[in-house]
């Protein structure tokens, strides 16, 4: 976080203003701070920023955690999205499924909450719910065991 | 004097209000979740305050608290709307950039505010008693949040329960309330700014594209309205901010009826909205400064006479939603994010090469808004622009604008709110 925003939308345009006059098709500008990147593709110009420091370009190759084991002969519930995961429709009601409910493969035993919308989590397979994992509000990653089911 | 400006919220909004709040020589301190730790505008801002999360009224008014800031500037979403929120930082003995509490109260309960806007004289929507289809809508509500269309009394306790239950995640209270579904009709809002005593108004945008109730394309001005019709929105929009004694920024969104251009007034939204920019590219003022200025109690800089409105502006907006799979959000990293640049082509974004798209967040991640002289130039330019955008590494809904663009109802301009619906289906 510092100071100075290094070049305005109209500072920018005016660039490309230029570089369109002529037979420049790319420019590169390269600072401690950022890149940028105004190429001609095809008709129009695009700008490419990279601000990314080093710590955060380590950040990108971050591993997704390792999906925890499902015991053999359970079937595990994962979340359709990455999100938030809900037992319940709203809170103070009443937990979509509690362990050892019976279940479908419809039957939706949560909710995961992705950019706002509300994505129901369906059982896939008919049986016992065996354990749920994850707690209430937490968020998830989209290979994650919220739950396993013991099939009937 | 606002000197120290603290920002309640995050994304493009929060970059948009850091660019103008520089320009202006004020500090800004930026409300940073841990999500958001590695953000762009946690980058570009002065300062940056760590809160769990955007929409806890006790822990934001706090971290303004800690940062000395003069003033908080909510965004759109989240707290912006807030009554509770404005008046917690009037308590806290900081400015609210935003109308006055007893605004947002009148303004924030829909069903209110379509009572006041009666009594200004403005034309409403039939509630229940207009039969089905009707919608439901969040009291709190906006940006489809909460939104259901209902078309059977069967569906309508379920429908209730999942528009209840998104609202409460989008604006933290469940209340939601009924209108008629209009099915022929054109969403077109004036922008009006106010001082407590007099208002203006900046033009009209018509953002008619629209899928589920969210918006993706918006223009200003709205096409093919004619004169009359146009000058009463406008006219009606100025009258109610008046009656209504409105300080700040806000919109008044009417839905006007495709034939025959009536117009009935839906909702005032008392922020700074997503689809700002096409105002301010037709008007060259810049509605964060404005909102600013009133903010710290001057009265209004322009009159009616000073607003020229020149040329046509189009936003889209580019989110991380796969539009070939029924928008599924796409969160994740982006790993290339070639932007549009050029002469009459802005992009309010905070997505740069490796910038990350969380999924605790809605899913906007630019904005592309282009200008042109008249409505067929900002055409052309938008499909020249959107065809050299390219967003790697999330699914963007940047091939569906493709295809907007390129269609001929839009390119004739003035759809209705089905356009979406017959597009969808070929």
């Amino acid at each position: 976080m510092s100071g100075e925003l290094p070049l305005s939308p109209e500072d920018v345009a005016e660039i490309v203003a230029i570089l369109d006059g002529g037979a420049y098709e790319r420019l590169e500008i390269r600072t401690t701070r950022f890149t940028l990147r105004i190429a001609r593709d095809g008709g129009g110009w695009t700008q490419q920023w990279d601000w990314a420091e080093p710590e955060a370009k380590a950040a990108v190759a971050e591993t997704a955690a390792a999906a925890a084991a499902v015991p053999e002969g359970l079937t595990a519930v994962h979340p359709p999205l990455p999100g938030t995961f809900y037992r319940a429709p709203q809170p103070g009601a009443p937990p979509f499924v509690e362990i050892g409910d019976a279940v479908g493969p419809d039957t939706v035993v949560a909710i995961i909450e992705t950019m706002k919308l509300m994505n129901p989590v369906h059982a896939g397979a008919a049986g016992r719910v065996e354990a749920i994992m994850v707690d209430n509000a937490e968020a998830v990653e989209a290979g994650a065991v919220l739950m396993t089911i013991r099939p009937a | 004097m606002i000197r120290r400006l603290f920002i309640a919220n995050r994304g493009e909004i929060a970059l948009r209000v850091i660019r103008t709040a520089r320009r202006l020589g004020l500090t800004t301190i930026l409300a940073v979740s841990s999500a958001d730790g590695e953000s762009l505008p946690a980058r570009l801002a002065d300062e940056t305050a760590p809160v769990d999360t955007y929409l806890d009224i006790g822990a934001m008014i706090a971290a303004a608290v800690a940062a000395r800031a003069d003033a908080i500037h909510p965004g759109y979403g989240f707290l912006s709307e807030n009554a509770a929120f404005a008046r917690a930082a009037v308590a806290a003995g900081i400015g609210f950039v935003g109308p006055d509490p007893a605004t947002l109260d009148a303004m924030g309960d829909k069903l209110n505010a379509r009572r006041i806007a009666s009594a200004a004289g403005l034309p409403t929507v039939p509630g229940r008693e207009g039969g089905y289809p009707l919608l439901i809508k969040a009291v709190a509500g906006g940006g489809g949040r909460g939104m259901k269309r209902v078309d059977r009394e069967e569906e309508f306790a379920a429908a209730e329960a999942l528009a209840r239950s998104e609202a409460l995640a989008a604006f933290g209270n469940s209340d939601v309330y009924v209108e008629k579904f209009i099915a022929s009709g054109r969403h077109v809002e004036v922008q009006v700014l106010g001082d407590g005593s007099r208002a203006v108004h900046l033009g009209d945008r018509d953002c008619s594209i629209q899928r589920r109730f969210q918006k993706l394309v918006e223009e200003a001005p709205a096409p093919l309205i004619p004169d009359d019709k146009r000058d009463a929105l406008r006219t009606a929009a100025v009258r109610l901010a008046e009656h209504l004694n409105y300080r700040g920024a806000g919109t008044v969104e009417f839905l006007v009826d495709a034939d025959t251009f009536d117009f009935y007034f839906l909702e005032m939204n008392a922020r700074i909205q997503v689809e700002h920019p096409v105002t301010e590219a037709v008007t060259g003022i810049d509605l964060v400064e404005q909102q600013l200025q009133l903010a710290d109690g001057q009265p209004l800089s322009l009159t009616q006479d000073m607003i020229a409105l020149d040329g046509h502006a189009i936003e889209v907006r580019i989110n991380a939603e796969d539009p070939a799979a029924d928008f599924r959000p796409s969160p994740g990293r982006v790993t290339r994010a070639a932007w549009p640049a050029g002469p009459g082509i802005r992009v309010d974004s905070h997505i740069a090469d490796g910038g990350k798209v969380p999924p605790l967040y809605d899913s906007l991640i630019g904005k592309l808004i282009v200008s042109g002289a008249d409505r067929a130039e900002a055409v052309a330019r938008l499909g020249a622009a959107l065809a050299a955008l390219e967003i790697d590494g999330v699914a963007s809904t940047a091939p569906l604008h493709r295809r907007i663009a390129a269609d001929p109802r839009f390119v004739a301009g003035g759809v209705d709110t089905r356009f979406f619906e017959g597009f969808s289906h070929g």
